[in-house]
């Protein structure tokens, strides 16, 4: 194969696999940010929070990180539904939510961080799967399974979370909650439980893209901070409230970045990726799934 | 000290160090008489914290003497409060933070010398110029920060005087994920040799990606900081064979000064009780030194005279755990010691082998030798 082919297929490979792990860390803010109005600045220091969880649970039994994840995601299903509660309560119900919500998450980004170097400590923790140090060649074609297992799981779980949103009632409730709460209550559904239910899902979410983090690399109270721009961009680029749009967004970031990195150097990577943005919301102001006001 | 935030990994290992001078002091009857007490602040990480903390200790808390921080970015923006107090300032692990300041009391704990540019990269210059058949191409992959920016400066510039071409010469944001394309288009360069500058969270994926796309480069390393730190060194394991990396201190036989082993064996019970760096050979001999200079002075002089502290530190030598020093006109070393250390014949992920001499050689500078560079470097596999 030509090595200049080579090198292209190479990077949009790996830069797929790395939109994996982006989807996995933006799907479930493309919940709440997306579907709830929720600005939970604090979701990628959830995902942190999962992640460190996952490694100092691999060091205590040896489990697989990604398995470990799904066992922690009922737990944060309900922390998420806890946090709902609170922010629900104190900000939503007295409609301070824009400024002041915002504020609140901030601080419950800080003392997740500030929480996890007392208890865990500063330094970097991680968690060695099994397969981590194999790769599977497909020709000239690699596919690290430190990356592939991670973005599988996490578009599999991706799409079992939108057939639960598009096939049952509860799930379309969810989808409808932000369009409209009042009209759910003309068909006794309370909006709140269900943003509380969603605001749950969410979480649960950031513990599964927690134990894909993981797996990718080691990981510190403060390694969320390098994801927060890109969750944001990717779930306002997918179009806020759809899923697949977010997939596609984050699929789009990796191989904008890793392409841009192979063949114009790394420091290139996020100017483009964030000018692709722009440009996306420039010719489409909805995101690329999103539907006009 | 940076006790939260990115740098606390290695600033409680400091503080570790610091604690354990204090106590040993205090054991032997104090300074000038008088017990010693430590005074500190959390920075978290942050330098514009930093101001604001030297000002409440030389003002309100009335210190008598102040030292640094852990790093450049923490010790920088201390200056200009030292500098107006007129205070004699012991710092540990900054680069040139002196070259701007020009101040006559600043004295600076790293072996990075005065010259960067003409020092830093010489090391792993040397080795793979001592290579047969010697390199002709070299790649220059770098973090985007001031450190990584410097050590790659003198890279290149060495790199030119050899004679080497460079074939890539690339920085990286601080924010990147993924280092598998970075590696990618450099082995498509085809160099010789592989000079990289990355912090912990970097070196790992980069590592792991060199693991994956089943690197062989006749030398690869450079100031990689990660493997500097215990649990990193247990993750990366046999990853880390052959790995050519810019060091402080390593445990064999050629850099064991008096007390070095005392302090390490004194450190590492202390490391494990409070979850620090478990085998402290990174930061904590540095910071230990750090204090021991501040010590010596004092004692010499035999009061707390900033002037006459500084003026002793300009012209005396120093005997510390990390062996004899002295100080030029800006503080800096006067005999930089970069070390450059190849890890070798790393067998899975326990922690006993890197205690043991023979794990990280040394290979240079000469005067510290003590093995014989392995090539090529290919990731452990």
């Amino acid at each position: 194969m030509d090595p200049g082919l080579a090198l292209l297929l190479n990077g949009v490979v790996s830069g797929l696999l790395l939109g994996g792990l982006y989807a996995a860390a933006a799907a479930g803010l493309s919940v709440s940010f997306g579907m709830l109005d929720v600005v939970n600045i604090a979701h990628p220091a959830f995902m942190v929070l999962g992640a460190l969880l996952v490694a100092l649970l691999w060091s205590a039994t040896g489990l697989d990180p990604l398995l470990l994840s799904l066992l922690l995601a009922p737990a944060f299903w309900a922390l998420g539904a806890a946090i709902y509660v609170a922010y629900h309560h104190f900000f939503e119900r007295r409609g301070d939510e824009a400024i002041q919500g915002l504020a609140f998450f901030f601080g419950v980004m800080f003392l997740i961080e500030v929480g996890l170097v007392l208890a865990v400590g500063p330094e970097q923790h991680f968690a060695d799967a099994a397969y981590a140090g194999t790769t599977w060649r497909l020709g000239e074609i690699d596919l690290p399974l430190r990356m592939l297992v991670p973005a599988a799981v996490a578009l599999a779980a991706i799409g079992a979370l939108a057939l639960f949103l598009r096939r049952t009632f509860t799930g379309r409730a969810i989808a409808a909650v932000a369009q409209d709460r009042e009209a759910l209550r003309l068909l006794a559904i309370d909006p709140v439980r269900i943003k509380r239910l969603a605001f749950g899902i969410s979480i649960a979410m950031a513990a599964l893209a927690g134990g894909a983090l993981v797996v990718v690399q080691p990981v510190d109270a403060w390694s969320g901070h390098v994801f927060i721009g890109r969750v944001f961009a990717i779930v306002i680029m997918g179009g806020l409230a759809s899923l697949g749009g977010c997939v596609l967004a984050a699929l789009a970031f990796g191989v904008v970045e890793n392409v841009t990195a192979t063949f114009y150097g790394p420091s290139w990577s996020p100017a483009v990726a964030f000018g692709c943005l722009l440009l996306v919301l420039a010719i489409r102001p909805q995101g690329l799934f999103g539907r006009a006001a | 000290m940076s006790l939260s935030g990115g740098l606390a990994g290695n600033g409680r290992p400091a503080l570790l160090a610091h604690r354990i001078w204090a106590e040993e002091v205090n054991a032997r009857g104090g300074l000038l008489g008088r017990p010693v007490e430590l005074v500190y602040y959390d920075d978290q990480s942050t330098g514009a914290q930093v101001p604001g903390i030297y000002t409440k200790l030389l003002d309100v808390d009335k210190v008598d003497l102040v030292v640094s921080g852990y790093a450049t970015a923490i010790i920088a923006p201390a200056m200009p409060v030292v500098m107006q107090r007129n205070m004699t300032f012991v710092s540990l692990f900054g680069t040139g933070v002196n070259s701007d300041f020009k101040y006559d009391r600043y004295f600076s704990i790293n072996p990075a010398g005065s010259d960067v540019k003409e020092t830093f990269a010489r090391g792993f210059l040397d080795i793979a110029m001592a290579m047969d058949p010697k390199p002709r191409s070299i790649a220059l992959v770098n973090l985007d920060s001031d450190f990584h920016q410097r050590t790659a400066e003198s890279a290149r510039y060495l790199a030119k005087q050899h004679g080497l071409r460079v074939v890539y010469d690339r920085a990286y944001p601080p924010s990147t994920v993924d280092f598998t394309p970075i590696l990618r288009s450099v082995q498509a360069a085809r160099p010789d040799i592989v000079f990289v500058g990355s912090y912990p969270p970097d070196t790992a994926g980069m590592l792991r990606a060199a693991s994956e796309l089943r690197v062989n480069f006749q030398l690869f390393g450079g100031p990689m900081i990660g493997p500097h730190i215990t649990a990193q060194k247990l993750q990366l394991g046999p990853i880390l064979n052959n790995l050519v990396v810019w060091d402080v201190y390593a445990p064999e036989p050629t850099l064991q000064f008096p007390g070095t082993q005392a302090l390490i064996e004194r450190y590492q019970p202390l490391a494990a009780k409070e979850g620090a760096d478990a085998l402290g050979h990174y930061v904590p001999p540095l910071a230990y030194t750090q204090m021991q200079v501040l010590e010596q002075a004092v004692r010499r002089v035999g009061s707390l005279d900033q002037a006459a502290l500084a003026a002793d530190m300009h012209a005396n030598q120093f005997d510390t755990v990390i062996g004899p020093l002295r100080f030029d006109a800006m503080g800096e070393w006067t005999e930089e010691r970069n070390l450059y250390t190849q890890y070798q014949g790393v067998q899975g992920n326990g922690i006993e082998q890197f205690r043991k001499p023979g794990t990280q050689v040394i290979l240079y500078p000469p005067r510290y030798k003590s093995g014989e560079l392995r090539k090529p470097y290919t990731a452990g596999a």
